[in-house]
Parts: structure tokens; sequence; C-alpha cells
């Protein structure tokens, strides 16, 4: 038996309040009052002391770049899920653009084994829309369906032909997989390395305009309208984006988004010069976009906080701006950056949590919540524990964060996967 | 004054009086080129390294000349010839460079902060000679030294730079660099090729090429790529020399002072006619001959040290 003792329970929709909550054979076994476990603890029953603490579902990440199979030595599946642990999350979504790439059966099962192997954090895969992200065939949804697939994107590469997109939504929709768009046009990006601004000018680096993820955003709206297909955007960062996608909900269309920490963190304004932690795309935006996005997370039309993990190593990183690889890891700093948009009064904490939790989980079609008979998926926050972001300590194999040396507030203290502990921070739990 | 920079990375990073010392500086080495005998003592025994990434002639050549007359053994590297061309990065390559203990490298880059990279991790003195459309200081310095020359002072000069801002390093170096010692900066050219946000830098932007030249003291024209027709930055020469180049015609609305000037190469009957370039007005070779100087100048704030100081 495990019992979580005395925290504030927060699972948005279901239960709020305080509570003990009793584990037993991986699954949520009861929800009591505190002090109202009447059983005798037992020599090898383990007690975690929750008081002051926040317990909430697994958190769920649902943009992870994991690497593997192709780039082991940027992440593998166990150093990322281990990554996913300490920073909160019970659950990931592995993007495609591995190598080989995520297109068929084989990999989608080779990425859950290994998964299951490390044992740290569940992974649900993400297959890749088109064969080989090559944008000419469409991949086989089916079996990657039947094998554990959760969602399709070609994320990393826009869907720049937008009959296969059409035609990707139609497909998608008989084996009801949501199709996550990562919403770019190339040639509008061209040869662009950060946002298009006074930044870039300044800098001498070429410039991505807000327009080269609106117009797709627009497109694939569209076609969401066209084909009736639930339809998710990756990554927003620009006001547009916010904009088109909060008047595609007031009509009705099955269109969600996400967001990532960095994109409500931080600005062209704050890229250190020249520093490749700070490349990624979409890029970091104006400060206008920022807000935009704050805005688009408390009115809901962002739905949800995920992190677009994307682990370099250094061969990529210690390079020429313009020649460094875009992205940065996010799984051990995404829930401290998230909980400052509470202490921002941007979000209640109960609105991050669900957009950290239910949320994800209804695009994705996954059942969780603190319910009796579910696998005791479930993440034990301190709100107050204040500690600096320092990478060396990270479990990533890789370092390339912006944040590093930021002072932080409030951490995942517990990581529970299937009723096992994968992560505590702290020693404040008593075996009794 | 005291100068103590290790480096000489751009424009921004220098404040109004150190300009003010590079530009006195070189403007007493300029002498030294008039000699019979062009070569003095001051840096003997100093290595210089010309890192070029980038085809370039006449900045190259330039250094090179510098270097010499200032008796500084001067070797160069060009990427084809280095093991870049073999994979290696460019911070191995800077480091298997600092390992044979030069004085100074000197670095021209297409990637735009490829010297700030460098200076972070080298202790051996950086010159940029120019990083992708970041900057080109020593362009800048060699311009501003060439004005100050003809006008005697900057301040209150007014400068208007037309042609493609967005892919040029010479305008944001001479941008940055005409602002902080008191012009006024105005660019003018398609609006393809104006950059957002250019304002911030200083300049104020003129989608009017006859209304940026008509009170400019200095017309700076930068040389159109014929490459950039292919990114839809402009249609054909013909018009680009009609609607932005300099011509005669518009060179009767300008200052009968007016100083034309243009960091070089450049291309005749495209942004500058072939009268004008060879013109009374145009310091475009004053360029090129203070240009040696005013690098002669860098090496030696750099690398001469207090040793030479009597030389």
């Amino acid at each position: 038996m495990l019992m979580i003792k005395g925290g504030m329970l927060i699972d948005p929709g279901n239960i709020t309040g305080c509570y003990d909550i009793i584990i037993r054979n991986g699954k949520i076994a009861g929800i009591q009052k505190p002090g109202t476990y009447k059983e005798s603890i037992k020599q090898d029953d383990v007690v975690i002391d929750a008081k002051g603490k926040i317990v909430t579902p697994g958190l769920i990440d649902m943009h992870v770049h994991l690497r593997e199979p192709g780039h082991e030595y940027k992440e593998t599946i166990a150093s990322g899920c281990m990554a996913a642990a300490i920073g909160g999350f019970t659950a990931v979504c592995s993007m495609p653009n591995t190598n080989p790439v995520n297109d068929c059966a084989e990999i989608t099962e080779y990425i859950i084994r290994k998964a299951r192997q490390a044992g740290k954090a569940r992974v649900y895969p993400v297959a890749s829309i088109s064969m080989g992200l090559k944008g000419k065939a469409l991949s086989a949804f089916g079996e990657l369906k039947h094998s554990g697939a959760v969602a399709v994107t070609d994320d990393g590469l826009p869907v720049s032909d937008s009959q296969l997109m059409r035609r990707a939504m139609e497909y998608a929709m008989g084996f009801d997989l949501p199709v996550i768009s990562h919403a770019e046009d190339l040639q509008l990006s061209g040869n662009g390395v950060m946002n298009e601004g006074p930044s870039a000018t300044r800098m001498g680096l070429s410039g991505i305009p807000n327009a080269s993820e609106a117009v797709m955003v627009m497109r694939d709206i569209a076609l969401c309208e066209l084909t009736g297909a639930r339809l998710h955007i990756a990554h927003v960062s620009t006001k547009e984006s916010v904009d088109a996608i909060r008047e595609a909900k007031k009509r009705g269309l099955p269109v969600t988004a996400e967001t990532a920490p960095h994109y409500f963190s931080l600005t062209d304004e704050d890229i250190i010069e020249y520093n490749t932690n700070f490349k990624m795309n979409p890029p970091l935006r104006s400060v206008k976009d920022k807000e935009a996005v704050r805005q688009g997370l408390a009115d809901g039309t962002i739905d949800v906080i995920a992190t677009d993990h994307a682990p370099h190593s250094s061969l990529e990183k210690d390079v020429e701006f313009s020649l460094a690889a875009n992205g940065i890891i996010g799984l051990e700093t995404s829930l401290p950056l998230s909980l400052k948009l509470v202490k921002d009064k941007v979000i209640t904490m109960e609105t991050l949590i669900q957009k950290m939790t239910k949320n994800p989980a209804r695009i994705l079609g996954l059942e969780i919540g603190i319910t009796e008979g579910l696998p005791a998926d479930i993440t034990v926050i301190d709100p107050e524990f204040s500690f600096t972001i320092d990478a060396d300590r990270f479990y990533s194999k890789s370092r390339n964060t912006p944040f590093q040396g930021w002072q932080m507030t409030g951490k995942a203290m517990v990581t529970i996967v299937g009723g096992s502990i994968v992560f505590n921070e702290s020693s404040d739990y008593t075996y009794a | 004054m005291e100068f103590n920079r290790k480096d000489i990375l751009d424009i921004a990073s220098l404040s109004k009086e150190e300009i003010s010392f590079i530009l006195d500086t070189a403007d007493k080495m300029r002498e030294i080129s008039e000699r019979p005998i062009k070569k003095v003592p001051t840096l003997r025994g100093k290595t210089i390294v010309l890192f070029f990434y980038e085809p370039s002639t006449r900045t190259k050549l330039s250094f090179d000349i510098a270097a010499k007359r200032l008796s500084a053994d001067c070797v160069s590297l060009s990427a084809s010839s280095s093991s870049m061309v073999k994979g290696e990065t460019l911070i191995d390559t800077a480091r298997n460079l600092e390992a044979m203990k030069p004085d100074v490298i000197v670095i021209r880059h297409s990637a735009s902060g490829a010297p700030h990279m460098l200076s972070r991790y080298l202790k051996t003195s950086i010159i940029n000679a120019g990083d992708g459309t970041h900057a080109h200081p020593s362009q800048a310095l060699l311009d501003m030294m060439t004005v100050r020359e003809k006008k005697g002072d900057l301040n209150g000069l007014r400068i208007a730079i037309i042609g493609d801002i967005s892919h040029s390093r010479v305008a944001r170096s001479n941008i940055v660099g005409f602002t902080k010692m008191g012009a006024d900066v105005v660019v003018s050219g398609p609006r393809t090729m104006i950059p957002k946000g250019i304002e911030n830098l200083g300049a104020s932007v003129s989608h009017s090429v006859d209304l940026a030249v008509q009170d400019a003291d200095v017309v700076m024209m930068l040389r159109i790529q014929k490459e950039r027709q292919s990114s839809f930055l402009f249609s054909t020469e013909r018009e680009y020399a009609r609607e932005y180049g300099l011509s005669e015609k518009r060179m009767k609305i300008m200052k009968p002072d007016v100083l034309i000037m243009h960091p070089g190469p450049i291309n005749r009957g495209v942004e500058i006619s072939p009268a004008i370039a060879d013109g009374k007005h145009s310091v475009i070779l004053d360029q090129v001959t203070n240009g040696v100087a005013l690098r002669m100048a860098l090496f030696y704030l750099l690398a001469g040290g207090i040793r030479n100081a009597d030389d």
C-alpha cells in the first residue's frame, strides 16, 4: 500500500479538496478524508507526507522529442523518461521525427517497448502523417493506431501540400486520431533563424515573420472546417494564431491548441547575443505575442501547455547561430515556469493543472484522473519550493536550455507512475 | 586615453570616445603610407592571422597591407584551404589557430555573430572583418574617418544610405557609428530591402530616394547583388538603376558639396552611374586608402601594447 497523506488534491472537473489517497496494486484504491484510514500501517507500506503540497493527476507533456531511435546521443527513451519524471510528468507523447521515422507499427511498438523497460514514464507515440516525413504519401494510420499511436503529425516540418493535409485529416477521422499541425509556411520562413523584428535586424540575423505561422494556422482551420477532423495546433507562438484559433473555437470547430513555456516566458528581446540556446522553431516572438499567448491561456483558447522538448548536443548547438539546430529542452523546467503563470495571476492553479493533465488527455483520448480503479499516475507538487535551474544537474542527456540560472518557485516533489514512485525530490516521506 | 579592448567586434560596443580615439590614431597612421619606405617596426615580432571564411579581395588585402606596414608577420587562411572543408567546426579551427599563439585574429564569416562566438572562446584579440549581415566595424570606421577628413566633424551631418539595408553589415555599422558621433542617418531603398525595426538602430527611413539624398552631406550607395532577384527583392537592374540608383539627374537635386561613398565593389550603371563613381564628389578611392591606415590603427591599438608605445 502507498498512501499520499494530507495533500491538497486538485483533479479538475473531478475532485478538489484535502484527501488521503490510497494506492494498491498500481491503482487508486481509495480517496478518503484525512485521518479516516482505519487499517494499521504495515511494514512495507509507504506513506508520503503531502501536507502543504498539491496532489494532481500525473502531468502529461504531449509534445516531446525523445530522439530514439536514431539520435541516442541527444536523448534516449530512458533518459527522456527520467527527465519527465523529474519534471513531474507521468506521460509524454513522443514525436515521430526519429530515424527511422515513426511511420509504421514496428517503430511505434519499439518505442512503447523501450519505454516499458525504462519504466519511468508512459510514452504515447505520435506517428507521422506522411511516410518518412516526406510529404508525399500517407502513413498507415490504422496499423499505427492499433499498435499504440495516439495522434499523427509531421512535426518539425509542416505539411506544405494542402491536399495531403486535407486527406490526412479525413483519413485520420476513420481512426479517431487527432491531427497535430506544425504550422509554418516554409517559403515565408525562408532562411530565417529568429523572429523578424528589431532584435533580428540589430543582430543581422534573418527573420521569420509571424505570418509564416499564421497563414498555415488559418489554412488548417479552413481544412478543419472542410473535413470536420480534430485539429490540434502545436507550439502556438503568435498573436495572429491565437486570434485565429479563438475565432475558430467560437464557430464550434474541433480545434485545440498548445503552447510551450518559452513562448509565455521569453521574447526575442531576451535572446542573449547569438546564444543558440535561444534558437527554436517557431522562434521567440515579440512582447505583444507573448502577451497574446498568455491571454490565450487565460481565456481557454490555448488548451494545453506542452514543452516541445528538443534535446540537442554541443555538436548542434556550439556552432554559429545561423547553423545551429532549432530547439530547447523543457521537461525539467516546464512545471516551474508554468507555476509562475499562477503566481502572476494569469491563470488559476486548477486551470494550470487542467492544461497539463485533463486537456491533453481529452485530446489524446486517454482516461486519467484521481478516481478509484484508475492507474495511480500522480504528481505531488510543492508550489513554494525554491531552487535555481542548473542544466548540469538535468537528467536529460542534453543541456540546451535558455533558462540556466533562473530562480524558480515551485516544483514536482514526487512522481508516481502506476503506483510506483519514479521520482522523489525530498526525504519528506517516511517508511512506516 | 587608454584603449583596453581585447576585440573589435562591432561598432555598438565602442563608445563615442573610443571611436574618436581610433580615428585620431588612424589619422596619424595615414602618413606612413606616403613615405618612400612604407614600413615601421611597431609590431615587429607580432603575428596576425587573417581568417577569411568568406571571399574578399579589398578588405583582406587592406588588412594584409596594414599588418605589413607595421612589420607584423601576417598569414592568411581561407575556408577553402582550411580544414573546415574537412568538417572541422569553427571553434576547433579557431582553437588550433590560437594554439599557434597569434596576437590578433581577423575573421570574416558568413554567419552573423561568428566573431562574437570566437571572442567568448579565445583569449587572442579578434577583429571582425565582416560577419553575415551583422557588422563590419573596420569599414564603418574608415567611412567615418573619410567623412571626418573631408568635412572636419561628424556632428550634425546628414548621411543617406541607399540600397539593400536588409543584407548590409556596412549599413548597420554605419548607422550605429554615425549616429553615435552625432550625425543623422536616413536610409532608403526598395521596401523589400528595408528591415523591420531599423529605426531602433538610430536611422530614419525615407521611402523616397530623392527626399533621402536632397539634404544629405554624404550619400552612401550600397552594392546591389544580382542574386537578390531570385529572392524577389527587386525586379530588373534597369528598373533598380532608374528608381534607386545614383544618376546625373539625381545629382542635380543634391547639395553641391555632397560626398559620394560606396563600400565597393561597385556595379557600374546599376546603383551608381560611372560618371558619378569617377566624378569630383566621389571619395570611393579615398575610402580604400584610409582603410589601410584605419586597419593599421586597429592592429596598433590591439597588439601594440606599452612596450611599443615609443616606436
